[in-house]
């Protein structure tokens, strides 16, 4: 049953290659001549943000296309782009829209990565400007009172070092780690949610797919609208959400210059098949 | 002494599964020190205790340790202070006071207790325990929390290894306190205290081994505030909190960085190891009392 499926989804991965490819559709392919055909190696290197997601795909490709090795390396993102102009990796992983020097890479979106800020759902606040934000997370700001809430210290909610979340917001808020006051620091996602339900003085952020899956769960959490859009996983899916980014893979010169191989993981990679992985790296899938 | 010929299988196989053993134990050792050593050759080991803070991904990264030595040894210490004269009394109040069938069910408890998984624990105490802390002292997530849950951790290590050692005091020594006529209290700090302290000693430093070395429900409640502890409420990370934080993702330097807290972590652990060790020869006469049954208690006690 499971080996069927198998062949299944691969036959189908190889159609929609081949229809990608040739623009032949009506061409009548055989599963098994295709299957000899895309064998090799892969190598991915870039964002660490992208590559637990893309080493989860990875697996899963490795899976239905028997005979095909992914190798996937992190280093950032400005790695992916540099080992896929030099052509030590065959497809790079950038957790950003590419620059206007990067015309020379061709990228394709596969997920997007959004951020959501959290306060404890009795905070009379609902609404807060990037600089309060700013001005609470570098301690400026160290009472909600002097912000127009309620007078309670704040508890500064920050994520670990190394943590994709605590990336995108620095980034977004052009901060240094250095810079920031916090008054506890925690893990995961799970974690950031129990510490702002179990305190009504914490801010936070976490990923918007826990955010919004609790929040509706009656946890007691709100995620705030950033510039007035509200942090819903739609608004990260069509790129409005400003505290967002697309997670892309690249390759070097246009679509058709890339291998089969390439080609057919990058598909994959984007396709509704590995919805499941991507949600579950918390991220958002672009197709339903 | 030399084993009979129906023995020499056994003794074989025993002697096979015990160097496994050690040399897996060896092999983790090297495998700390080979991860670690790229971080030890640059920056190098003075920059874990001299650098300013802890920002090992930064552009200039900082990799001071001390704060999460320092915060490791708070939370052990005020867990030892608080669980030690705790699970010495349970274990007196089990041995001496309490009617038998209350001291079975109330060692079934304290089994329980050890049994209850440290993931367990931690999220009670970020649900339950920080905060009540919180309305009485915040920030909430602290050292204090820390100590307070690992002090129940700990607890029934020393309480149930405690009752143990006492229970193996000879009889003959208590029926000698009673036939002179000695108190109940006279008999406990006179005769069975001093005949069991070394499986006592040993049990309170097992217990510190599984404070030092505890994580997530650490992780849960301490706040991981890269800073030395200054006070009970100031938020403190330990080692093992840092590595968990922070291993899944962290790259090059970063990661060998993170070795070093591991490594760190092992050498505390064998300096609790030798002072044990040291306890036990130190008394000799009282060493077979606690030691056989300590062990195989011990077993049972380590899997939280």
């Amino acid at each position: 049953m499971y080996q069927a499926r198998i062949r299944l989804n691969a036959l189908c991965a190889f159609l929609l290659l081949m229809v990608a490819c040739s623009g032949e559709p009506q061409q009548s392919v055989d599963a098994g001549a295709l299957s000899e055909k895309l064998t090799g190696q892969l190598v991915l290197t870039g964002s660490s943000t992208v590559a637990p997601l893309i080493g989860e795909i990875a697996k899963r490709f490795e899976q239905t296309h028997p005979g095909t090795r992914v190798d996937v390396q992190t280093g950032g993102s400005s790695r992916g782009v540099a080992d896929a102009r030099r052509g030590s990796a065959d497809i790079g992983m950038v957790s950003r829209a590419l620059n206007a020097d990067e015309g020379d890479l061709t990228a394709y979106p596969i997920a997007r990565d959004g951020v959501a800020m959290i306060l404890h759902r009795d905070n009379p606040l609902s609404v807060l400007s990037e600089e309060q934000i700013v001005a609470i997370y570098t301690g400026q700001v160290r009472n909600w009172r002097e912000i127009g809430g309620a007078d309670a210290p704040i508890t500064v909610v920050n994520k670990a070092e190394g943590r994709s979340t605590l990336e995108l917001f620095l980034g977004y808020f052009k901060l240094r780690n250095e810079d920031i006051k916090p008054s506890i620091i925690i893990g995961d996602n799970q974690q950031g949610i129990r510490t702002v339900a179990a305190d009504p003085n914490a801010i936070g952020y976490v990923s918007i797919g826990t955010a919004t899956y609790e929040a509706s769960r009656g946890t007691a959490i709100k995620a705030l609208s950033m510039r007035g859009i509200e942090a819903s996983l739609e608004n990260v899916r069509n790129g409005s959400f400003p505290l967002s980014r697309p997670l892309h893979l690249v390759t070097l010169g246009s679509a058709d210059q890339a291998s089969a191989l390439a080609r057919a993981f990058i598909d994959y990679a984007a396709s509704a098949e590995v919805n499941d992985l991507t949600e579950a790296q918390y991220f958002v899938p672009l197709t339903h | 002494m030399s084993p009979s010929r129906t023995d020499l299988p056994l003794l074989w196989a025993l002697r096979a599964l015990a160097a496994l053993a050690g040399t897996i134990t060896l092999l983790i050792a090297a495998f700390l020190i080979l991860e670690a050593w790229p971080a030890l050759q640059t920056p190098g080991l003075s920059h874990f205790l001299t650098d300013a803070s802890w920002f090992p991904a930064s552009t200039t990264p900082q990799f001071n340790l001390v704060p999460m030595v320092a915060g490791t040894l708070a939370a052990t210490l005020g867990a030892m202070l608080l669980a030690t004269p705790l699970g010495i009394a349970a274990a007196l109040f089990s041995r001496f006071y309490a009617p038998p069938a209350i001291a079975t069910w109330f060692r079934c408890l304290l089994e329980l207790l050890a049994g209850i998984p440290s993931v367990v624990y931690g999220f009670w105490g970020l649900v339950v325990l920080t905060p009540l802390i919180r309305q009485w002292a915040p920030p909430w997530q602290s050292p204090l929390a820390a100590i307070l849950i690992l002090s129940l951790m700990i607890l029934p290590t020393i309480a149930l290894l405690s009752e143990t050692a006492l229970r193996s005091v000879p009889r003959a020594y208590l029926q000698g306190a009673a036939a002179l006529g000695l108190s109940r209290w006279a008999t406990i700090t006179g005769v069975a205290l001093p005949a069991a302290h070394c499986g006592i000693m040993s049990s309170i430093l097992l217990a510190a081994g599984r404070a030092i070395g505890e994580t997530m429900a650490v992780l849960m409640v301490a706040g991981n505030i890269v800073k030395v502890p200054d006070s009970l409420f100031a938020p403190v990370r330990t080692l093992t909190a840092n590595i968990a934080l922070e291993l899944g993702y962290a790259l090059d330097g970063h990661r060998a960085a993170l070795f070093v807290s591991g490594l760190i972590l092992l050498a505390l652990i064998v300096l609790l190891v030798s002072m044990s060790e040291w306890i036990m020869r130190d008394d000799p006469a009282a060493a077979p009392n606690g030691a056989a049954e300590t062990s195989t208690q011990v077993r049972g006690l380590q899997h939280g």
